[in-house]
C-alpha cells in the first residue's frame, strides 16, 4: 500500500504544513503530496528528513529554500529563489523557474526542466544545477563550486567573476562575464556532462556543449611595485 | 661691531600643507607605488561628532539621583519579542558585534564567547560561518545572514539564538566583505568554499533578495524554516538612516543593528572606511525617530554600533533611544589590541603600537586577528575572557552611575532630556540642546 499524506494549502495554513514537515514522524515509505499552493511563497523550506514531497501547482518565492535530504517536485513553474541555498537532495521543477534559482546552494541537485531567469546558481557553493531550457543573464555569477548545465541558451555575463564552478552550455551565449573563459572539453567533462543529465532524466546529445570556467585573474589584487624600478 | 650670523632658519621654508599633510603624502607615495587602494582595519581616523560631544546633566534639585551601589538599577533588556517566540534576554545592554572567524583568530572568538556568557549577553558571528568553538563559548549566539552565505546552513541556523540578515556595515555601506589572502588558510577556505590564498571580495548584494519588498519575503522564509521561534535581526550601515529604518520594520525585522561610520572592520578599503556613511550619532537619533513615528520604537529594539568605548558612550546612545550597544572594535582592544608589547613586530608591520590597523595583513601582533598558530597562542582564551570580561564590567558600573546620577532605577530610563551638547555640531545631530542654552539647532516645531 502506498502510504500518502496530502496538505491542501486551500485549506491548511503554511505554518501548520511546513511545521508539520519539518517534525514529521514519517512512516516508511510515506510521501507527501502539497495542493493547491497558488504561488504560496516559502512553501516546503527548511526541509531535513529524506522525505519525497510533491507540490501540485505554481509556487512563489523560496520555494525549497535550504532544502537537506528531501526530495521535492514542483508540477508547476517556481518564483525566485527557488532552492536557494540548498545543502542536498533533488528538487525538480516540470516548469519554469524566475530569477535566482539554486542561489548560493552548497549540494544537492536542482533541475528545472524549462527556463530560468536571471543569476540562476548565482554564489552556488557545490550545488548541481541542470536547466533544460535557456537561462538569463548573469547566470553561475560569482559561482563558487558546483556544476551548472544548460541544454539551451545563457543570456550576457554568464559567469561572471567566476571562482572554481563549472559550466556547461549547449546554445548560443550572449556573452560572457569578467573573468569567464571558454574551456577545452575533456573526456572527463564528456563523462560529468552524461552523468548530470542522466540524474536530471534529460535526454539531449552532449556533442554540442561547451565547457566554460574561471580564468583566475581576479583572485588575487594585482600590485606594482613602481619604486623597485 | 661683530658681525652678526645671519640666521639661515627659515620657518617658511618648512611649513607643511594643511592640504598636503604627512599622511596624505605618504598615500600618494604608496599609491604610485602599488596602482591599488589602501586596504585596512579598524574604524575611521578622522575626527568625527561623537558621543564624547554630549554630556549629562546629574540630578540636582529639580530632580534626585539614586544612591550609588545601594539602589537598584538595573541592565537587563529583552531583544526581539515583536514575532520571535524565544527573544533575546540579556542581562547587560552591551552585546558583541559580528566578527568572522577567519577574521578573529579561534582563541579571539573563544574569549569573546566565554566573556560575553560570563556577562549574560550575546555574540555574533560573521562573514565565514559558524565555528563549533562559538557556540560552545557563547550561550547567546547570533548567526549572521550575509550576501557571501558563506557556510551558511540550516543545522547552524537551527542551532542558533537568532539571526541577523546583514544589509550594510558602518565601515563600508554598500560594500561587500573582504578577507586577503593571506588569512585564507585551509580551513577558513574550506568553510567558504573558496580556494586557499585567494583575496575573498564577497558580495555586497544578498544573491537571492534585491529590494525591501523581497526582504520581507526572504524574512518570512527564515521565519519558517526556524517555526518562527527565534528572532531576526536587520543590521544596517548607517546612511539614509530615516528610510533604512522604517524599509527594516516593514520588512518584519524583531531588532534593528544600526552601525555609524566609524566602526570597525577587519579589511576594507581606506577610502570606503573614512568617506562613506554617517556617524552614530545622528544616526542614533534618526532611527530612533523613525521608530517614534511609526510607533515601534521599544518594540523593534535598536542596537547602535560604532565607536562604543565605554559606559558613558553606552549610556548615552541609551539616553537617546537606544536599546542596546555593541562593541567591535573596544572588544578587541579590550583583547590587548594596540598594547604597546611585542615592538618588534608592529614595527615589522611599518606601525607602532597605538597605530595599528593592519588586522588584513594576519600578522596581528597580539594574536587577536591572525591564523597563524604562533601568533594566536600569544592570546590565551582563559586571559582574554577575563580581560573582556572584566571591560564589560566596568562598562555596566559605569553606565549605572551615570543613570542612577539621573536618578534612573534602570538605564533605559535614560532619556535625551537628561543630556547637552557641547558643540553646536552634536547639539544639531543628537536634537539636544547646546549646553547653558535651550537651543538645539535645526529643530522643527
Ligand atoms: C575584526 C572585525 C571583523 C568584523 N567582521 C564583521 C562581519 O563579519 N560582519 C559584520 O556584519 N560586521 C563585521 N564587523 C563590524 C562589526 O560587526 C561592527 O559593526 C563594528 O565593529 C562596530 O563598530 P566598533 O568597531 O567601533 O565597535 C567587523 C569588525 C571588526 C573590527
Ligand atoms: S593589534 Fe591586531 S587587532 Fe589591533 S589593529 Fe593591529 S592587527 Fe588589528
Amino acid at each position: 500500500m502506498v502510504l500518502q499524506m496530502r496538505f491542501d494549502l486551500a485549506t491548511h495554513s503554511l505554518r501548520e504544513i511546513n511545521q508539520t514537515l519539518h517534525h514529521i514522524d514519517r512512516r516508511p515509505g510515506e510521501t507527501f503530496v502539497i495542493e493547491h499552493p497558488k504561488g504560496t511563497h516559502s512553501v516546503a523550506v527548511g526541509l531535513t528528513e529524506p522525505i519525497e514531497v510533491t507540490i501540485e501547482g505554481h509556487v512563489g518565492y523560496y520555494c525549497a529554500g535550504m532544502n537537506k535530504n528531501a526530495s521535492i517536485h514542483i508540477i508547476g513553474n517556481a518564483g525566485p529563489g527557488l532552492a536557494e541555498n540548498m545543502m542536498s537532495g533533488r528538487i525538480f521543477v516540470d516548469g519554469n523557474a524566475s530569477q535566482y534559482a539554486g542561489a548560493s546552494g552548497h549540494g544537492g541537485l536542482l533541475v528545472i526542466k524549462g527556463n530560468t531567469s536571471s543569476r540562476c546558481g548565482i554564489s552556488m557553493k557545490g550545488i548541481d544545477i541542470v536547466v533544460g531550457g535557456s537561462i538569463g543573464h548573469f547566470g553561475a555569477f560569482m559561482a563558487q563550486t558546483g556544476r551548472l548545465v544548460v541544454c539551451e541558451d545563457a543570456g550576457g555575463n554568464l559567469g561572471d567573476s567566476i571562482y572554481e564552478a563549472q559550466i556547461y552550455v549547449r546554445g548560443e551565449i550572449d556573452g560572457l562575464g569578467s573573468d569567464c573563459v571558454e574551456k577545452e572539453m575533456r573526456p572527463e567533462h564528456k563523462t560529468e556532462l552524461l552523468e548530470l543529465l542522466e540524474r536530471a532524466c534529460l535526454s539531449v546529445p552532449i556533442d554540442d556543449f561547451r565547457r566554460y570556467g574561471s580564468a583566475r585573474n581576479l583572485y588575487n589584487f594585482k600590485i606594482d611595485n613602481a619604486d623597485a624600478i | 661691531m661683530p658681525s652678526e650670523k645671519k640666521n639661515t632658519f627659515d620657518a617658511r621654508a618648512l611649513r607643511t600643507s594643511a592640504t598636503f599633510p604627512d599622511h596624505v603624502l605618504a598615500e600618494i607615495h604608496r599609491a604610485a607605488d602599488q596602482g591599488v587602494y589602501e586596504i585596512r582595519g579598524f574604524g575611521a581616523k578622522r575626527q568625527i561628532p561623537t558621543f564624547d560631544d554630549l554630556l549629562f546633566l546629574g540630578a540636582s534639585m529639580s530632580r534626585y539621583p539614586l544612591e550609588g551601589y545601594r539602589e537598584l538599577c538595573e541592565t537587563d533588556v529583552i531583544i526581539g519579542d515583536r514575532f520571535a517566540k524565544k527573544p533575546l534576554n540579556l542581562k547587560i545592554p552591551i552585546t558583541i558585534a559580528g566578527m568572522s572567524f577567519g577574521a578573529l583568530g579561534a582563541n579571539a572568538k573563544e574569549s569573546i564567547g566565554l566573556a560575553a556568557t560570563a556577562m549574560g549577553t550575546s555574540t555574533t558571528t560573521g562573514d565565514g560561518g559558524m565555528t563549533d568553538e562559538e557556540r560552545l563559548s557563547s550561550e547567546t549566539l547570533i548567526y549572521q545572514v550575509l550576501p557571501s552565505r558563506y557556510g551558511l546552513n540550516p543545522d547552524d541556523v537551527r542551532r542558533a539564538n537568532a539571526l541577523e540578515v546583514v544589509v550594510g556595515q558602518g565601515a563600508k555601506p554598500g560594500g561587500g566583505g573582504m578577507l586577503l589572502g593571506q588569512k585564507i588558510t585551509e580551513r577558513v577556505a574550506g568553510m567558504r568554499d573558496l580556494p586557499v590564498g585567494i583575496d575573498q571580495r564577497s558580495a555586497c548584494r544578498h544573491p537571492d533578495w534585491t529590494g525591501p519588498d523581497d526582504l520581507e519575503i526572504k524574512i518570512q522564509e527564515l521565519r519558517e524554516i526556524t517555526d518562527w521561534s527565534i528572532p531576526i535581526l536587520i543590521k544596517i550601515g548607517a546612511t539614509r538612516v530615516k528610510y533604512d529604518v522604517a524599509l527594516a520594520v516593514k520588512a518584519g525585522a524583531d531588532a534593528i543593528v544600526l552601525d555609524g561610520m566609524q566602526g570597525g572592520t577587519a579589511a576594507t578599503q581606506d577610502v570606503f572606511i573614512e568617506h562613506v556613511g554617517i556617524p552614530t550619532l545622528p544616526a542614533v537619533r534618526q532611527a530612533v525617530n523613525t521608530l517614534i513615528e511609526l510607533d515601534m520604537h521599544r518594540k523593534v529594539q535598536l542596537i547602535v554600533s560604532g565607536g562604543i568605548r565605554s559606559g558613558a558612550d553606552t549610556a548615552k546612545a541609551l539616553a537617546l533611544g537606544a536599546d542596546a550597544v555593541s562593541i567591535g572594535s573596544a572588544a578587541m582592544v579590550a583583547l590587548g589590541c594596540n598594547r604597546p608589547v611585542y615592538h618588534d613586530d608592529y614595527t615589522a608591520l611599518g606601525t607602532a603600537p597605538g597605530c595599528c590597523h593592519h588586522c588584513h595583513t594576519g600578522r596581528c601582533p597580539v594574536g587577536i586577528t591572525t591564523q597563524d598558530p604562533k601568533l594566536e597562542a600569544r592570546l590565551r582564551p582563559e586571559q582574554g575572557s577575563r580581560w573582556l570580561k572584566n571591560y564589560l564590567a566596568t562598562m555596566v558600573l559605569e553606565l549605572q552611575t551615570l543613570a542612577r546620577a539621573c536618578g534612573k532605577s534602570h538605564v533605559l530610563n535614560l532619556e535625551p532630556e537628561d543630556m547637552v551638547a557641547l558643540t553646536v555640531e552634536a547639539a544639531a545631530m543628537a536634537q539636544v540642546p547646546l549646553a547653558g542654552t535651550g537651543w538645539i539647532p535645526g529643530k522643527l516645531d
